[in-house]
């Protein structure tokens, strides 16, 4: 199979999301008739054929073995077959779970599924690319067609403002990131990963500072950041995420303030790491500077929310300056059991399983009551008590308490920020974590402390409350026993450290 | 490592757990609940009961230990023991369990399942921070005893409980969110997680920037717990708004954790910083025992008055503990004697009687404001109403509730032979000698104390003449109309005994007590006396 097989999952979804295109165009279910569910069902099995694909390439038993590179283009190492494999748990968690609230809300089912499978597509081969054009090339797919997925409810007006303005910034980011990857073409002659390594590495050798054509990374640096940053809702790049996560049909919010998110911080880190390894003294202080005003800008405005599915937005990208505070701490020079890019990668592991867990309630109530106000979720425990009990413990797992995921992935996370001794970033995230507290509990609140219990026992979807419970066990076991998962992130760790010049 | 008996302190552990568990599976209907867990905790109460026994103090040391792996990348461990310090601590928590399950047995009626859960849970997580002797082990039931109480205050409390258990789950984690952070600091000095090997390890010595960091990281979470002056704000209200039950453990068992966390962590890992802040530990206790009697004093809500005297009663604790630490290292005993010309035997017996009277002052604070807290309780029951300008002259419509409740006022106060009087000698005896300025200033707090609970407590409630028109609405404790105060009824009068029992045997005969204590105090200074 040769390069062939290494690109397995990529290949599964392309003949997925066509198949699925062709069966729409040659089969007519008849007038008034929705099959929906039908697609839904193929995207689901093709997305575990590509997961369990991902999973084989995990190379667990020999991590010292090196990545293995396929068409010169991309390179199928441990980091991105970990990154896939949580990208595609997520996206088969929403596949299944908003087959029916898809269903109900559009009737171009066919074009829907196939588009996400195309955007699985996309993230995949983002997250494997070693070449700035391959980057941007998947970069652009990803963005155009969550563009779409985003706006895909055609007769919703919110939907079809969240599609533009994501649209709208996205245009422009990608734009300044071409930017970006054209000025490091002209600095180093080169578009892949290792060789602009490499030759940066030359041109500095040991100099002190940064001149000549170096400096030209600098500029280069920030402009692809910016177009990173908007991928992963990081401030000042965010403004576009509430208001298209709040207005997207939930699956598709889901996945963009997951899946979408991990894919983008797996492309940020393979490009710092790799390709800018010479310049970690100028990126560390501005990934840190972004850290922080990515968390306490989300933070701030989540509090004011009181639609809890643009609160959970808001907190989304908080999140990612959690995430990103892991990345600042990356010890690339001699790698640790509480390594930055550890917390990176468990932290986006739990939180995917976290978050989408918390859309997906969300997604339980619009079904139900066709509301995501936090009053609708008042006296929920008594509506629907264990939609309220596996919220809560979402909503925990954000906020970081033990016997959670989340609490595992702040550890990493601020371990490896108090490791490089950056104690003023552990010391913003620690009142950042009281902030989030608040709002977080302002949920618990509503729906736990009152005794009022009007409306009816809602009745949730099996296919969304199978979801659900997967992404609680998962939180959970994350949160009791993580060796296991642990194990899988150092191997992936170690694996992208190792090839840093 | 493990004896064969090992066992006992995971059964210890988890027994709760699966009681939790049991109750929202099997929980059918809400006495088959109420029945099953006052069973169901009687088992822990049996096992601390053994520990206590069982526990050998002429040896002393970690006891019972239990070590297995759990994250083995990051050399963090399942490690369980018991010392003298944690072996009494563990028996008042599963006693006030015991207790307030079979108390809310009587009196809860609205959401039985959850709330049994809850107190299950609750049980579980803090018996896990006494027994726990891994930082991430420690940290992880620290944070989870958080959950269950802001559920019992949010669900079960009174009108404002949703502002006073979210202001309570805040502080607290904010706190726990500094010390998670002094724990990853210890982490990456001694490269383990395990307690013990950690503090013998001596992380940041000889760096008293990063140690002095280290220890506010570390006093910051267990300041908020305490609570120690000026972070007891949550406090109060927390106390106003919890369920009694939820006060009785909040008091007593979970406000302690922050004072044992000081004893099993900050002492013997950070000594130098300890001696160098000694006196700022100290001053906050000596504040916060005249500050918080003065306080109370100016209460009208008899719930809130109790609540504060915990800040002051735990200003005793962080007194006691302070004065210890404050000639701890050898250099710091060497210049303690140069200042006061004893002996350094004499200066290090006073150490140890510090330590001794602040442990001492724990458990017996547990016990006393439990009962304080379940005899506001009952009264409330009754009432609906705690404002003490309502009541009076109820000594002889219940005399039963009055000479409880005056014999746990005045063991609060301190009166010799009963419980509280041993404590407030040892730590004022021990802390004279190493502080004489600080602890004759918290000798003011005690005339104070005197001042709340005879004239706010047991005036202005018991004595006098009893007016039916200032309080026209009396139910029974079964919430029927009844023409005026009711005397306590069987269940609650079980409830007390055994806690004014305690009080009185305690202060007749303390020793037995004390031998625990002393042991573990003890052991603590020689093991830093003999790190530096």
């Amino acid at each position: 199979m040769g390069d062939l097989g290494y690109i397995a999952p990529e290949i599964i979804l392309l003949i997925g999301g066509l198949f699925i295109f062709c069966l729409d165009l040659a089969y007519d279910p008849g007038v008034g008739k929705k099959s929906g569910l039908s697609y839904m069902a193929l995207s689901a099995l093709f997305l575990s054929a590509a997961l369990v694909a991902a999973v084989l390439q995990l190379n667990i038993s020999d991590p010292e073995a090196g990545p293995k590179v396929a068409y010169s283009m991309m390179t199928i190492d441990n980091f991105g077959s970990f990154i896939k494999v949580t990208i595609f748990s997520g996206m088969i968690l929403t596949t299944i779970a908003g087959g029916r609230y898809m269903n109900r809300r559009s009737g171009n089912q066919g074009e829907f599924w196939t588009f996400f499978l195309m955007v699985s597509l996309a993230m995949s081969i983002a997250v494997s690319a070693n070449n700035l054009v391959l980057v941007y090339l998947a970069i652009e797919f990803l963005s155009i067609t969550s563009y779409m997925l985003a706006g895909f409810l055609r007769e919703n007006r919110r939907s079809n403002e969240a599609g533009l303005k994501y649209f709208l910034y996205g245009s422009i980011a990608s734009a300044v990131m071409l930017y970006g990857i054209s000025l490091l073409y002209g600095a180093t002659g080169s578009l892949y990963l290792h060789d602009i390594a490499a030759e940066f590495s030359v041109i500095i050798g040991e100099a002190t500072e940064v001149t000549g054509l170096a400096f030209a990374a600098l500029p280069a640096m920030l402009l692809i950041l910016a177009g990173l940053g908007f991928k992963a809702s990081l401030a000042p790049f965010y403004q576009w995420a509430p208001d298209t996560y709040d207005g997207s049909p939930t699956p598709v919010a889901t996945y963009l303030s997951t899946a979408s998110k991990a894919a983008a911080f797996a492309v940020l880190a393979r490009f710092f790491i790799v390709a800018m390894a010479s310049f970690e003294v100028n990126w560390v202080p501005v990934l840190a500077a972004f850290s922080i005003i990515t968390m306490t800008m989300g933070n701030l405005a989540a509090l004011r929310q009181t639609s809890v599915k643009r609160m959970i937005a808001y907190s989304s990208v908080a999140q990612a300056g959690y995430i990103l505070m892991g990345l600042v701490a990356v010890t690339s020079s001699s790698p640790s059991a509480m390594d930055g890019l550890n917390g990176v990668l468990l932290y986006l592991f739990a939180y995917l399983f976290t978050n989408v867990g918390a859309f997906l309630v969300v997604m339980a109530l619009e079904e139900t009551v066709e509301s995501t106000h936090i009053s609708d979720y008042r006296g929920l425990i008594k509506r629907a008590p264990w939609l309220a009990v596996m919220f809560t413990i979402f909503l925990l797992s954000l906020t970081g308490i033990p016997l959670t995921g989340g609490f595992f992935g702040k550890f990493y996370v601020f371990g490896a920020a108090i490791q490089r001794q950056y104690f003023w970033l552990a010391g913003i995230g620690m009142i950042n974590a009281g902030i989030a507290a608040f709002y977080y509990l302002r949920v618990v609140r509503e729906m736990y402390f009152t005794s009022e219990g009007e409306g009816d026992t809602l009745d949730v979807p099996m296919a969304l409350q199978t979801s659900l419970l997967i992404c609680t066990i998962v939180t959970l076991w994350i949160g009791v026993y993580p060796s296991a998962v642990i194990d899988w992130v150092s191997n992936a760790s170690v694996q992208l450290l190792s090839v840093v010049p | 490592m493990d004896s064969p008996d090992s066992i006992v302190l995971t059964i210890l552990l988890f027994w709760p757990l699966v009681a939790a568990l049991l109750v929202i599976l099997l929980g059918s209907s809400d006495s088959l609940i109420k029945k099953g867990s006052i069973w169901a905790s009687l088992l822990p109460l049996g096992l601390s009961i053994y520990l206590l026994f069982e526990y050998d103090s002429g040896t002393g040391g970690m006891q019972f230990e239990q070590v297995a792996k759990w994250i083995p990348q990051l050399n963090a461990g399942y490690h369980l023991g018991v010392d003298g310090l944690s072996v009494p601590l563990i028996f008042l928590t599963t006693l006030l369990s015991t207790l307030s399950i079979y108390y809310s047995a009587g009196v809860i009626n609205e959401r039985v399942k959850e709330y049994f859960f809850l107190m299950h849970l609750l049980e579980f997580s803090m018996i896990g921070v006494f027994l726990a002797l891994d930082y991430v082990l420690f940290y992880v039931f620290w944070e989870i005893s958080l959950v269950p109480m802001y559920f019992l205050i949010g669900i079960w409390g009174g009108e404002n409980r949703g502002y006073a258990a979210t202001k309570f789950f805040i502080y607290t984690l904010v706190g726990s969110v500094a010390m998670l952070l002094a724990i990853l600091g210890v982490y990456f000095a001694t490269g383990t997680f395990d307690i013990v090997e950690a503090a013998a390890a001596k992380p940041f010595a000889g760096n008293l920037t990063l140690a002095s960091l280290a220890f506010w990281g570390f006093f910051f979470g267990f300041a908020f717990k305490v609570p120690s002056f000026p972070f007891h704000t949550w406090l109060p209200d927390a106390h106003t708004e919890a369920p009694t039950a939820g006060s009785v453990i909040l008091a007593g068992v979970l406000l302690k954790l922050g004072a044992y966390g000081m004893l099993r962590i900050m002492l013997p890992s950070f000594p130098e910083a300890s001696v160098y802040w000694a006196t700022w530990i100290v001053g906050l206790g000596a504040i916060a025992i005249v500050y918080g009697a003065f306080v109370c004093v100016a209460q009208t809500d008899l719930k809130r008055l109790i609540a504060y005297s915990s800040v002051s009663h735990m200003g005793y604790v962080m007194l006691g503990i302070g004065a210890a630490a404050a000639v701890m290292t050898p250099d710091a005993l060497h210049g303690a004697v140069n200042r006061f010309g004893l002996t350094e035997q004499a200066i290090q017996d006073s150490a140890a009687m510090a330590l001794n009277g602040a442990a001492l002052q724990m458990f017996n604070h547990g016990i006393i404001t439990g009962a304080l807290f379940f005899l506001v309780g009952i009264i409330y029951e009754r009432a609906h109403s705690r404002d003490l300008s309502r009541f009076g002259g109820l000594a002889t419509k219940t005399p039963h509730f009055y000479g409880l409740m005056l014999t746990a006022a005045f063991a609060s106060l301190g009166l010799p032979g009963l419980a509280g009087f041993w404590a407030e000698l040892f730590t004022f005896r021990g802390a004279f000698a190493i502080m004489p300025y600080w602890a004759a200033f918290g000798t003011i707090g005690i005339v104070i104390t005197a001042v709340y609970i005879l004239y706010r407590i047991v005036q202005n409630v018991f004595l006098g003449e009893y007016d039916p028109s200032k309080l026209t609405h009396w139910t029974t404790v079964q919430g029927e109309h009844a023409d005026g105060p009711t005397d306590m009824v069987g269940f609650e009068k079980v409830t007390m005994w055994p806690l004014i029992a305690a009080m009185f045997l305690i202060g007749i005969y303390p020793t037995p007590l004390v031998s625990y204590f002393n042991q573990s105090a003890r052991e603590l200074l020689a093991f830093v006396q003999n790190l530096v």
